[in-house]
């Protein structure tokens, strides 16, 4: 590592689509894979995505309803069982992971990136537009998510995965902005920054080249964050059957065992699959999470 | 050889490695020397040079996962005694600390704890001892000790450390470290952080402790100036040896020591010719990747075949000064040990 | 070496700072803010090719002056004239255009952006003055620096992150990035107190080297008086004490007979590097206290320091031009004037 050099002074288009972000997006990636966590995590979600992906063409998911083969317990057939309309529990979970995934995929590109650019314009502009930015998030913060999601829902018809992004994410991005705010505060004072000042470089070149490559890391790590996030968000509004538009989705899957497992008790187990896969998604993420924090935090480098 | 009263400690062949994940680092290398007793002896040294590492060993303060690998550290004190400390047990380590030797690190602020008083600092320290003095006396002692660094004893006492200036509480450090009465003490370049004139004053406050209460002491700089200044013998470290090592006097005057001459002569100065100064050319050591013979070789102006291929023995001189070199000018000081 | 076209100006210094002042307000209980008068009425002038240094104690203003110069802050109340235009601060178009004015910072690693490359590093400042420059011309311009500050070959620094370098590197990498816009004039703040005693000298010597072949100014801040001596042999200092210049007058005048009582403490601390100059260790100083830099009167500043002050240094104070420095200080007749080493060099005859 120390004695790595590069093997030509010249950079060529490759080394300019390296500049910037791109650097620390770089070395983020090759540093990516030298730690377990990170792998283990990644591992499992890349599962997720390949079962999102290939999982419908493999397992295609019926939607009819065949009540002679209702609550079957699992068998080869029907790994899962079957639910109270006879559908095949395995193939609903499969045919619902890529909705599971699209939100928290949205939600988190939508937190982060208000997130983050109201929070550098916020921390490096400061004055009346900092009070502004910060006033609005207050608000945000200060107002409980998980009512107003409710409220929300009830409002508008939440029939997509990225309109329930949208919903999800308006209520999360406020913490990050609050937290990029304050990193660039910090960043805005010290001496690399001020010597871009002494040397004339533009706002745009101290934002985007100098500042943001800096809060990449922690841009990164709340962006897997924010997914696990959405995903108990997204849960949850399903799980009160608040946007049911996917019946396959994990919430409404676990909304619909819970309310027909009350009719009957032999259908609860159903409420286990889903349950599992949501748990399996939620610890991926963490690993993932704590495994970047290892990586890219600074303070917990240990050289 | 010299009688160990008058020395209050000895290293003989000490080598500190730290075991790292995939390597292991030596930072000390086979270091000999004797801290003599009631005298200022100053380890100089860049960065990496294994100075603190050394120093660090007396009272088992080497920072994790540092240990001593090779070699005797005994201590000599006043009443005879002899106690090999790298043979201690943590708590016997632990009594000895501060009752015998005690230190003054380089950065004061991080050293005292933020959200006590001084006084609070000081009982708890006497109290971790065994100390059990009255109210009265304990408060009579922690004044006369504050007084001692010329700090007003009453302010200071119940002060946090934040309420202090850096000169301030460099000399609360002192105090703390004389509070058990030591026979040595350790300063870990005590003014770093400070401006000449206050700088200027820690010296001259220690050099009186030192003259005053007979008390020994080993500072750790990487200045040159202070160690004229300042110290009666010098320990010149390099590459986690010492390169060097006698009566200051003996090793300024003679500056034969390639890197000794080097650092000396590189050492702007407020008096004096400075139009022959003359940078030390190179970079210093890789301690991972360390030349095979004189680990100063690749840097020495004198650099000989022999120095690339084997590291030059340390050789004791009648005055009892030391040098690992093979050109010390032969006659002027005859070579004792062949 | 090229001559500039302005002989006419020739009169006019490259930078003048008048009477300049600097106060911050430190915000107290309810109310009761705080004015911390950091810089009083600092006058001075850089010439062409000049080396200036700023000494003094932490807490002297040395740095904000340096800032001031570079047009990071702009004073509270003063001007700053550049080639004799008025120019207020980094913003300002005149030096803007030119960027004739740069920094060097103590700290190498916090002045390089942890997450670019040195290369970036460089590249960036030039791209942004030489917009219509290929890249195969700044890479030019680069390797010129690189060869310039004395690390060759480039390929083997360029790619890499600041804490993949050494302090003295990364020192070197703030030269070149300075230079690189060709300044007239850089201010460097303490740029050797964090590298290693055997490197230092390297650095002030490249320093030195880019004063005489390419005739830039310096603006050197410091509290070490020997390093000082070593880079501006043939400049100025400027001594500080608490936000004012006291003495400021050739460097070699001002060492060997020293006319400021503060001067003189200052020099009388210095360690020698030579074991037969013990010198008196009692510094010629009533107090330890820095004074205040709060609710400062119209008296002189190191009153309660000095050991010649007098009733009526308490109500004013005023300079006096000595025949070598100009001294701020009233009561010159009762400061002795011999130099505050008069131990020889005794090295000869203890041999």
């Amino acid at each position: 590592m120390m004695n790595k050099t590069h093997s030509t002074s010249r950079f060529s288009a490759v080394g300019a689509f390296f500049q910037g972000l791109g650097s620390s997006a770089a070395r983020g990636c090759r540093k990516f894979f030298s730690n377990g966590k990170t792998i283990a995590g990644f591992a499992i979600l890349a599962f997720f995505v390949l079962v999102a992906v290939f999982g419908p063409l493999i397992f295609p998911y019926d939607p009819d309803t065949d009540m002679a083969s209702a609550y079957l317990m699992p068998s080869w057939e029907h790994p899962f069982g079957t639910d109270w309309l006879g559908r095949d529990v395995f193939r609903q979970v499969i045919a619902g992971t890529g909705s599971v995934l699209e939100i928290a995929f949205y939600s988190a590109v939508f937190t982060v990136v208000l997130g983050t650019v109201l929070g550098i314009v916020s921390g490096y502009l400061g004055g009346w537009v900092d009070k502004v930015i910060m006033a609005v998030t207050n608000i945000f913060l200060s107002i409980p998510s998980f009512p107003i999601y409710l409220l929300l829902a009830a409002i508008v018809t939440i029939n997509t995965p990225v309109s329930l992004s949208v919903i999800i994410s308006i209520w999360s991005w406020a913490g990050l902005c609050r937290a990029v705010r304050v990193q660039i505060m910090s960043l805005k004072e010290r001496d690399f920054i001020q010597i871009c000042s002494v040397m004339h470089m533009s706002k745009a070149h101290i934002i985007f080249k100098e500042l943001l490559p800096n809060v990449f890391s922690y841009i990164a790590i709340n962006f897997v964050m924010a997914m696990r996030n959405a995903i108990m968000a997204s849960v949850g509004i399903m799980l009160v059957g608040l946007a049911a538009y996917d019946p396959t989705n994990w919430g409404a899957i676990i909304n619909a065992a819970r309310t027909k497992g009350l009719m009957n008790v032999k259908n609860i187990y159903i409420l286990l699959y889903p349950l599992l896969c949501i748990v399996v998604f939620q610890i991926s993420t963490l690993l993932l999470a704590n495994g970047l924090d290892e990586t890219l935090n600074p303070r917990l480098k240990v050289m | 050889m010299q009688t160990h009263t008058d020395h209050i400690a000895l290293f003989s062949h000490v080598s500190i490695d730290y075991p790292l994940k995939k390597y292991t680092l030596r930072a000390v290398t086979d270091v000999t020397f004797a801290l003599k007793r009631g005298a200022v002896t100053a380890l100089v040294g860049e960065s990496g040079s294994g100075k603190t590492t050394i120093a660090s060993s007396l009272i088992r303060c080497i920072s994790e996962p540092g240990r001593v690998a090779e070699g005797d550290i005994t201590f000599y004190g006043s009443g005879g005694e002899e106690t090999r400390l790298d043979l201690l047990s943590d708590k016997e380590m632990r009594a000895f600390r501060w009752r015998k030797v005690s230190m003054v690190f380089q950065a004061a602020q991080s050293a005292l704890n933020p959200v006590l008083t001084v006084r609070e600092q000081f009982s708890e320290t006497l109290e971790a001892h065994g100390e059990k003095l009255a109210k009265e006396e304990r408060e009579a002692r922690f004044s006369d000790l504050l007084d001692y660094v010329k700090l007003d004893a009453e302010r200071v006492l119940s002060s946090y450390p934040h309420e202090l200036s850096g000169g301030m509480k460099q000399r609360v450090m002192i105090a703390f470290a004389l509070l058990l009465d030591p026979e040595l003490i350790i300063l870990d370049e005590p003014t770093t952080a400070l401006d000449v004139i206050t700088q200027n004053y820690i010296f001259t406050l220690l050099k009186k402790i030192n003259r005053e209460k007979g008390i020994s002491m080993l500072l750790m700089t990487h200045d040159i100036s202070v160690v004229a200044k300042f110290a009666d013998y010098v320990g010149v470290m390099y590459g986690g040896r010492l390169m060097e090592y006698g009566d200051v006097r003996t090793v300024f005057h003679r500056r034969e020591h390639p890197y000794t001459a080097g650092l000396i002569g590189a050492t702007p100065s407020i008096v004096g010719d400075i139009s022959q100064m003359k940078p030390i050319e190179g970079s210093p050591p890789d301690l991972l990747d360390l030349p095979k013979g004189c680990v100063f070789a690749p840097r020495c102006p004198k650099c000989r075949p022999v120095c690339l291929t084997e590291e030059p023995p340390m050789r004791e001189f009648e005055d009892g000064s030391m040098g690992k070199c093979y050109f010390y000018r032969e006659g002027d000081h005859a070579d004792t040990a062949g | 070496m090229q001559t500039r076209q302005d002989d006419i100006r020739a009169e006019t210094p490259l930078m003048r700072l008048e009477n300049i002042n600097m106060v911050f307000r430190k915000p107290g209980a309810l109310f009761a803010d705080r004015d911390i008068h950091v810089l009083k009425d600092i006058s001075l002038e850089i010439g062409e090719r000049e080396i200036v240094a700023l000494v003094g104690e932490s807490g002297c203003g040395k740095t904000t002056l340096g800032k001031i110069v570079t047009g990071l802050y702009r004073p509270t109340s003063g001007d700053v004239y550049f080639e004799g235009e008025r120019v207020s601060g980094v913003f300002d178009k005149k030096l803007s255009s030119y960027n004739q004015v740069q920094f060097i910072q103590q700290d190498s690693y916090a002045a390089l952006n942890p997450v670019r490359t040195i290369y970036q590093s460089l590249y960036a400042p030039i791209k942004t003055h030489h917009r219509k420059w290929k890249r195969a011309q700044i890479d030019e311009r680069i390797e010129e620096l690189m060869g310039l500050i004395g690390l060759l070959p480039s390929s083997q620094f360029l790619g890499k992150y600041p804490h993949q370098l050494s302090g003295g590197q990364r020192q070197r990498i703030l030269m070149a990035r300075a230079i690189s816009l060709d300044p007239k004039l850089i201010v460097a703040d303490e740029p050797v107190s964090m590298i290693d005693v055997s490197l230092r000298l390297s650095l002030l010597n490249l320093m030195k080297e880019l004063n005489e072949k390419l005739g830039m100014s310096f603006v050197y801040i410091s509290h070490d008086l020997s390093t000082t001596r070593y880079i501006a042999h043939s400049g100025r200092v400027a001594v500080m004490y608490l936000g004012q210049i006291v003495e400021v007058g050739k460097i070699g005048d001002v060492i060997s007979s020293p006319r400021h009582p503060y001067t003189r403490a200052l020099l009388q601390a210095v360690p020698i590097p030579d074991p037969d100059f013990k010198g008196n260790d009692e510094l010629p100083l009533k107090s330890m206290q820095l004074g205040s830099l709060e609710n400062r009167g119209e008296g002189c500043a190191f009153f309660d320091r000095c050991l010649y002050s007098r009733e009526a240094c308490k109500q004013k104070f005023g300079s006096v031009l000595t025949e070598t420095a100009e001294v701020l200080c009233c009561n010159l007749g009762q400061v002795p004037s011999e130099p505050v080493f008069e131990k020889i060099d005794r090295t000869e005859e203890n041999v």
